[in-house]
């Protein structure tokens, strides 16, 4: 992506301030946008660096594609800053930012045609003809679009369409690629084969992306980094992996995938383990907690980190319990159960269909959970 | 299905509005002048109309009135169309909305006699200079016309995709290039049918006309209301002939092409359904 | 490769008349200007100018100032004559009276036709409704002058419909129907079908026919279903037709005065008898003055109704701020 024969450098015009380098490539300071009494966006704050798919997760009406608007310049910020290569861009119009995005409805020209619509951003920078046809013909090719370039949006289907949109908005080489629920308005078999191919033209070109989605496969298949969004503000951000396995919180740990959720006191707490108690059971953990004794905690457990088997292990003192299955459903690759625990609780758990005819547990039968100290995570709020 | 009763409504009610039209017709071929006679067929009020001078004149003049009154009003509907649709909030919206719907509302004789008194004040204020005939028929006429074009580019302006106005701003076009270049494409459909909605407003309009034009220049309409006034006269048989098959012609035409159109559009999506069907099969 | 970034730098903050001028959006106040200046110019200017020719004093072809100031006592002379004769005298009273039931008629008309033939164009065959809307069309593109001068003819004593009746026996002497109420009204209700059929089609072909098909299944006779669902979903059409056919219907003029005659009066005729038979411009000004306040004051309360109507709507639909 170097070499800028004849051309200006977007980052020669964009400029590099102190405090900016790969690790603060986008800089949000404080941003915050209120739309009446009511704050869309509240008070954020995040460094992205170059190169990395960062990725924003919640419900509807968190705030994350107000965000994303203000990003692009199509909302003004009440207050705070956002710094583009340590550069301050919040007054910039959206046709002012070496930014561009890719609109959850596609947004392609209708009146113009493929090789028109991807042609469209050079033609308005005043772009030579010869490098416009160069550009677009490289887009096309990394898209796989070619021989479709004389048509019209409409006689186009709807992944390829995407792939239009995707063309069009990287055509100009931003600096900083935005992403609005970019598989939303695909079906689910062509999700799939999407993401892959997404991911890989995104970290292929190496441009900066943020992405907006309500989907969690699509933000953890996706995403180097994942911030959950709720009321306006992060709730985490982190790695999919840190995200899903060590989750700060219960909104986090009941936001992402299915989870148990037991709550209790901390009866003992040492450097190596600590152990808490809940009404269905005892949970011992595989790490030490700087907590105080009798704190109210809870425990998070997923559904696959739990192992079932009609059989009593050989230690029952704690991380086992027992109950009997309420029921099963089948997904072909795996099975959930719902296990009814001791005191109503229900227990969910996902089991690995791993031989084809292996041990059946059957609804209505006793079982008994457990899982290792080291699947355990504790939660404070 | 739509059943008798369906079937049987209907027919009555597009007799109810043909049969005067076929009559205007058929009795503009009648030999005699009588509607109680029938004289054979003849084309004699045909070649009056071609002779009569005062009718061509008059033609002629309302069909210049009506082209610089739709062309100017699609203009200004446009801006009051994009005005209203675009901007959620400015002071005085409120004003701006009754001032562009008013001339729907407000009984032309109204508008007519308030331009008019006007045009008399601002003669009598500037000294002598009249105003009245074409240049006021004009304006009174685009005051009508701006309202009805507003309401049909409105509606259009509406369903455009906001977000392809975002994205061509996003892709660097200024906020008067994404104008003539992404909006107005869209709904040049809309702009053509207000056009001809306006066109036929103005070529029609007879109430206004009277009170603005002055002696010696007269409109198509204007003409035929006072030569109806008196009486029955074949010659406007001919004239409504002529015009039944100018706007029937049209309005058929317009009416394929549109159904034409939208046929191509659904025949190219589904193509590129298949396609994509196909694809996925394939691998 | 090329550049993406664009050349421009980032706006100027400075203050001062020249940087003020650039930062107002002059795209938005031409966009918002133009029209507003031509409406207000040729619209509402000229109103102010009928309002103030209502209460002045004729004198002979221009108009006695309102306003006078001598020896040191300002006058404001206000004729209010006219209005107090429009107020008082019953004739004029009737004719207002008479102008709207004449047009409440004409809309109650319009819909009684107008609806049942939406309705079943919505129910033929899908291949066959455009060229149903399309027949409707062509009498709306038609000059209606062309086709109220139609029914001249046909209504005429010497006239088609009587002719017809004659040759057939069916009656002796000639029916008198012209210049009446009747023939009043046939050429309003023929005139302004089309506007109650047409939005009411665009209304009614969008309605779901599955939901009919669940009223069925829960067991609805289709006469009931018709009235329980289809009519009341069809309410915007319904308002936005009888809208389109009542409001010009009482301002109209050419229909009254080819067709109907003494007895049909409306107030547009008074209007216009006013200022060219009688030329007399200030009376012409008050009656055009208080068909406006007639027309525009139960418009600004319907707008107001709606206006709180929607409000409430809205705030009933917006979903609660996303909890935690």
């Amino acid at each position: 992506m170097a070499g800028t024969a004849g051309g200006v450098s977007p980052a020669a015009l964009v400029g590099t301030a102190e405090g900016s380098g790969d690790a603060q490539f986008l800089r949000v300071d404080r941003l915050t946008k209120r739309f009446g009494e009511v704050a869309a966006v509240d008070d954020v704050s995040i460094s992205i660096r170059k190169g990395e798919i960062f990725a924003l997760l919640g419900s509807s009406g968190c705030g994350k594609s107000t965000l994303l608007r203000m990003l692009a310049g199509f909302e003004t910020p009440t207050s705070g800053g956002i710094f583009l290569e340590g550069r301050e861009i919040s007054g910039l119009r959206p046709f002012e930012r070496p930014i561009n995005m890719m609109f959850q409805s596609y947004a392609l020209f209708p009146h113009l045609t493929v090789w028109e619509n991807v042609a469209f951003g050079l033609k308005r920078h005043r772009q030579p003809a010869d490098r416009i046809k160069a550009q677009v013909d490289r887009m096309l090719g990394l898209v796989q679009l070619k021989p479709y370039a004389q048509r019209k949006p409409h006689q186009l289907s709807g992944g390829q369409q995407q792939r239009v949109a995707l063309a069009r908005s990287l055509a100009l080489e931003p600096r900083l690629l935005l992403l609005d629920e970019p598989l939303g308005a695909l079906d689910r078999k062509l999700r799939a084969q999407t993401q892959f191919e997404l991911h890989s033209i995104i970290k292929n070109v190496g441009v900066t992306c943020v992405l907006v989605t309500h989907d969690q496969e699509e933000a953890m298949t996706m995403a180097d980094r994942i911030a959950i969004m709720s009321a306006g503000g992060f709730v985490q951000v982190g790695p999919p992996r840190e995200i899903y396995e060590t989750p700060g919180s219960r909104f986090v740990a009941d936001f992402i995938g299915t989870v148990n959720l037991f709550d209790g006191a901390l009866v003992e707490d040492e450097p190596d383990h600590c152990i808490i108690e809940t009404p269905v059971g005892r949970f011992y953990v595989g790490h030490g907690i700087t907590g105080v004794k009798g704190q109210r905690l809870s425990v998070a457990l997923r559904p696959e980190k739990i192992e079932l088997s009609s059989v009593a292990p050989a230690d029952t003192g704690s991380n086992c319990f027992k109950g009997r299955v309420l029921e099963c459903a089948y997904f072909g690759a795996t099975s959930l159960y719902r296990v009814m625990l001791s005191d109503a609780t229900r227990l969910q758990v996902s089991v690995p269909n791993t031989e084809r005819h292996g041990e059946v547990i059957t609804v209505g039968s006793d079982v008994y959970a457990t899982c290792t100290p080291d699947s355990l995570v504790v939660l404070v709020s | 299905m739509i059943g008798r009763l369906g079937k049987g409504w209907l027919w009555a009610g597009y007799a109810f509005l043909y049969i005067p039209i076929i009559t205007l017709v058929v009795f503009s071929f009648n030999d005699s002048s009588m509607l109680s006679v029938w004289g054979g067929v003849s084309l004699r009020w045909y070649y009056a109309l071609v002779a009569d001078e005062q009718i061509q004149s008059a033609v002629w003049t309302s069909l210049k009135i009506a082209f610089f009154s739709a062309s100017t009003a699609i203009i200004l509907g446009t801006l009051a169309a994009f005005a209203i649709s675009r901007y959620r909030r400015f002071a005085g919206r409120t004003t701006f909305l009754a001032h562009i719907n008013a001339p729907l509302v407000v009984p032309e004789v109204i508008t007519g006699l308030s331009l008019l008194l006007f045009f008399v004040a601002c003669e009598n204020f500037f000294g002598g200079v009249s105003l009245r005939g074409m240049l006021a028929i004009w304006i009174g006429h685009t005051s009508i016309c701006t309202a009805y074009a507003t309401v049909v580019i409105q509606a259009r302006l509406t369903e455009v995709d906001r977000s392809v106005e975002e994205a061509a701003m996003d892709l660097g076009c200024r906020p008067f290039q994404v104008f003539y270049l992404i909006i107005v494409p869209s709904i040049t459909q809309s702009l053509a049918s207000a056009w001809l909605l306006t066109f036929t407003i103005s070529l029609d309009d007879v109430v206004s006309t009277q009170f603005l034009m002055m002696p010696g220049t007269t409109t198509l309409p204007v003409l035929i209301f006072a030569r109806a006034r008196l009486g029955l006269d074949p010659m406007i048989n001919a004239v409504a002939t002529i015009t039944v098959i100018l706007v029937g012609t049209g309005v058929a035409v317009a009416s394929l092409l549109l159904v034409r159109q939208e046929r191509l559009r659904a025949e190219a999506q589904a193509a590129a359904y298949r396609e994509a069907v196909l694809a996925a099969r394939a691998g | 490769m090329p550049s993406a970034a664009t050349a421009t730098p980032a706006p100027d903050r400075s203050s001062g008349v020249l940087a003020r001028l650039q930062r107002i959006n002059w795209g938005r106040k031409t966009v918002i200007g133009v029209p507003f200046a031509f409406l207000v110019l040729f619209f509402s200017l000229p109103f102010l100018v009928v309002l103030k020719i209502s209460v002045s004093e004729a004198d002979g072809v221009q108009f006695k100032d309102l306003v006078d100031f001598a020896d040191g006592t300002l006058t404001l002379r206000l004729k209010l004559a006219n209005y107090q004769f429009l107020a008082t005298d019953p004739l004029y009273l009737k004719t207002y009276v008479s102008s709207v039931i004449y047009a409440a008629a004409n809309a109650l008309i319009c819909l009684f036709i107008g609806y049942p033939f939406a309705y079943f164009m919505t129910r033929a065959r899908p291949t066959l409704r455009p060229i149903l809307v399309m027949l409707v069309s062509l009498p709306f593109w038609t000059s209606y002058l062309l086709r109220i001068y139609a029914w001249k003819g046909l209504l005429d004593d010497n006239g088609v419909v009587n002719n017809f009746l004659l040759w057939a026996h069916i009656i002796d002497a000639p029916l008198k129907m012209m210049y009446t109420s009747f023939s009043m009204m046939i050429g309003m209700v023929y005139t302004y079908l089309p506007f109650m059929i047409l939005p009411l089609y665009g209304t009614l072909v969008k309605a779901d026919p599955r939901l009919l098909e669940a009223a069925g299944d829960l067991g609805t006779t289709p006469w009931k279903a018709f009235w329980l669902i289809t009519v009341p979903l069809s309410k915007a059409g319904i308002i936005a037709g009888t809208m389109l056919v009542f409001i010009p219907s009482v301002g109209e003029y050419v229909i009254p005065e080819l067709l109907g005659g003494p007895q049909t009066l409306m107030i547009a005729r008074v209007l216009w008898n006013e200022y060219f038979q009688n030329v007399d411009w200030p009376m012409a000004s008050a009656v055009a003055v208080i068909m406006v306040v007639l027309i525009l004051l139960p418009l600004v309360l319907l707008n107001r109704y709606q206006n709180i109507d929607g409000r409430a709507e809205a705030a009933a639909a917006r979903p609660g701020r996303a909890a935690a």
